[in-house]
């Protein structure tokens, strides 16, 4: 996994809540056996016509917006475990996603993927995403050590929550893999402790 | 310290803490061919052993077509990612129930009817719907690739301890009502979010009084809410289902794990973040109108006319994508597709609901209607049972297990444009195929709509 540290960038506005996983990955192309090159195929049934040409009128295919971050109405990752749908996120560039609140699974698998999920208000979500519309280039920074989010334009700093521990995995690009397999002995002694054993 | 049910089996599950955080162990982790290859790569480029393989079990059914399994699989990815899971299995001595295999089918519908899932268990899989095990009083929950890495490579897991809500459910269910309209209903209620963050304990006599069969289908749908999972405290119908089941204790230990089940349900004066009661006398057959699981009302009831203006946009480019309005009934539309299958509801009592209500009578001709039982196991039983001469005789199709049309990753796929109405657990955009149009329902609705061509009062047409 790579590190996080800061972002500087903009943010591409997609305003629609309840987002699921479907949306962001069509089970159809779950059928790859690798984590690459799913980003091709990032909100495919939004993005394309039946022929394949690009939908004018959907964000990704808009080019005043080029930013890595997605700013998403609430909810955003709702439905499947699929953790191809943060992969495909990441894939096509993506490092962030502003939302006011995330589905539990999306959360986690984007942590592990090393996307940043970033949670603001109703109101804060609201205000960016109308900001974002009138003027794409209006820049973010994300700053992951403090855990803010700031808008230069506005003079304004929001703070975010993070679990101490996923922090410091995305700083430093880290996963629990390795952690884990370090509590062996502990992992062994519960084992053998346990009530159940049928 | 009074405790719910959730914390009793979380807390018997962590082998240390860390910064907020709990090392949780896990009992059983199911696995199948779509979520699984990447996992199994990540494990080979750290050239990491499986710390307990005899706990994992693997099925094919997420890609697998549903006509002739006993033949090669047509389609090259899916029968690469097939081949990839026998491969992997074999490397690792991992249980593999394949295509052909008499004990093959949707991993949720095969954990419990193998007995593999138990009261008091921890259980894991690359699939949201894992909350399904929870019927039987198991923390049981979805996970991504790198946790299915992560357990394999561990058997643990590190996890935040979610909230918990309890959604309790009073009195006698309606005639033509089933577990699936309770669930439709209840999400309904809460939307598509409303219980992010939390476990739920399903409660009240009306969940008390359902079957297993019954109770996986709540369990099931706790994801369509946003829910981490979903279980109900272990009883007399829990012990009977379980018992004599292959991976079931045997002998004196089935004694002591009955005795440690029964020590499993919330103490009176636990507490829950967050507590919803409903009636079962409130709940009526339900249908889904819109593009997530929470857009749910009675089948005779109406669109919705009016929401929050912040959830306007999404809500219309919901009804467009449908071709419904604001406001309308959908009583009387026409219905193209008839699926009857899933995790949620694809096993044997469901076929039976239907058959029940079939037998004698013919489908519509304008609707193609067709069953996927859940497992090999669950067709096996139809057959004994001669339910597939029923569904025959009435024009429906009784294919072969997989997970099919619920999410079209193999050729069962509903024409877009073209209404199904499906005993699945999802009805977002293109869930079904591009362009496909959803409507969950129970299998009883289900097969009712089949018959009639149309969505109808199914109160009227009752056996």
């Amino acid at each position: 996994m790579e590190k996080f540290q800061t972002l500087h960038t903009t943010g591409r506005p997609l305003p629609l809540e309840n987002i699921d996983t479907d949306q962001i990955i069509p089970a159809r192309f779950l059928k790859a056996t690798t984590r690459e090159g799913f980003g091709e195929n990032l909100f495919c049934d939004w993005r394309y016509n039946a022929d394949g040409s690009p939908k004018a009128d959907f964000v990704l295919n808009d080019a005043r917006y080029t930013g890595s971050i997605l700013v998403a109405g609430k909810n955003f990752g709702c439905g499947s475990s699929r953790e191809h749908a943060a992969w495909a996120l990441y894939d096509a560039g993506f490092r962030t996603v502003i939302s006011s609140y995330f589905a539990d699974i999306f959360r986690g698998n984007a942590l592990n993927t090393g996307l940043l999920p970033l949670q603001v208000s109703d109101e804060v979500l609201a205000r960016l995403l109308a900001a974002i519309e009138e003027n794409p280039q209006l820049e973010l920074v994300v700053d992951l050590p403090s855990q803010t989010l700031a808008v230069p334009a506005w003079g304004e700093t929001f703070s975010f929550a993070i679990d101490g521990y996923k922090k410091e995995c995305l700083i430093n690009g880290y996963d629990d893999i390795d952690f884990l397999v370090n509590q062996k002995s502990a992992i062994e002694a519960f084992e053998k402790q346990r009530a159940w054993t049928w | 310290m009074p405790s719910t049910l959730f914390d009793k089996i979380w807390d018997a599950h962590v082998v240390r803490s860390i910064e907020g955080l709990d090392v949780v162990y896990i009992d059983r982790h199911l696995i199948h061919e779509v979520t699984s290859p990447q996992a199994f790569d990540e494990i080979a480029a750290r050239n990491l052993p499986l710390f307990r393989p005899s706990q994992i079990l693997a099925t094919a059914d997420h890609n697998v077509p549903t006509l002739h399994q006993d033949q090669p699989i047509q389609e090259p990815l899916s029968r690469l990612q097939v081949e990839k899971l026998t491969e992997n299995c074999e490397k690792y001595g991992i249980e593999l129930y394949g295509l052909g295999h008499p004990r093959q089918g949707i991993v949720h519908i095969i954990g419990p009817e193998l007995g593999l899932t138990q009261p008091g268990l921890t259980m894991v899989c690359g699939d949201s719907h894992t909350s399904t095990h929870g019927a039987f009083g198991a923390v049981a929950f979805g996970i991504g690739t790198s946790q299915v890495a992560q357990v394999m490579a561990s058997q643990c897991l590190l996890l935040s301890r979610p909230k918990r809500m309890r959604i309790s459910v009073e009195g006698e269910l309606r005639p033509g009502v089933t577990a699936k309209d309770l669930i439709l209903y209840v999400i309904s209620q809460l939307g598509t979010g409303g219980a992010t963050g939390h476990f739920v304990e399903y409660a009240g006599s009306a969940v008390r009084s359902l079957s297993m069969e019954g109770r996986m289908t709540i369990c099931n749908m706790s994801i369509e809410m946003g829910a981490r999972g979903g279980l109900i405290a272990p009883d007399a119908t829990t012990f009977a289902y379980v018992e004599g089941r292959p991976f079931a204790p045997k002998s004196a230990a089935w004694n002591d794990a009955v005795a440690y089940w029964q020590t499993l349900y919330s103490d009176a004066d636990a507490t829950f973040e967050t507590e919803y009661t409903y009636q079962a006398a409130d709940i009526t057959p339900m249908i889904t109108y819109g593009t997530n699981p929470g857009m749910g009302i009675p089948l005779t009831g109406h669109v919705p006319s009016e929401v929050p203006a912040s959830e306007a946009e999404s809500f219309d480019k919901s009804l467009k994508y449908m071709g419904f309005e604001r406001g309308e009934s959908l009583l009387g539309k026409q219905i193209d597709y008839v699926f009857i299958g899933s995790c949620t509801n694809a096993r044997i009592e469901d076929l039976r609901a239907v058959a029940a209500y079939v037998q004698g009578k013919q489908k519509a001709d304008h609707v193609a209607a067709f069953i996927v039982p859940g497992s090999k196991q669950v067709e096996q039983q139809a057959i004994a049972e001669g339910i597939d001469k029923i569904f025959a005789a009435a024009g429906f199709e009784l294919r072969e297990p997989g997970c099919s049309a619920c999410l079209a990753m193999n050729e069962d796929k509903i024409p877009a444009g073209k209404y199904c109405v499906a005993t699945s657990n999802r009805n977002f955009e293109g869930r079904q195929g591009p362009g496909s149009r959803t409507l969950l329902a129970s299998p009883l609705v289900a097969a009712i709509t089949a018959v009639q061509g149309r969505i109808v009062d199914i109160t009227q047409y009752l056996n």
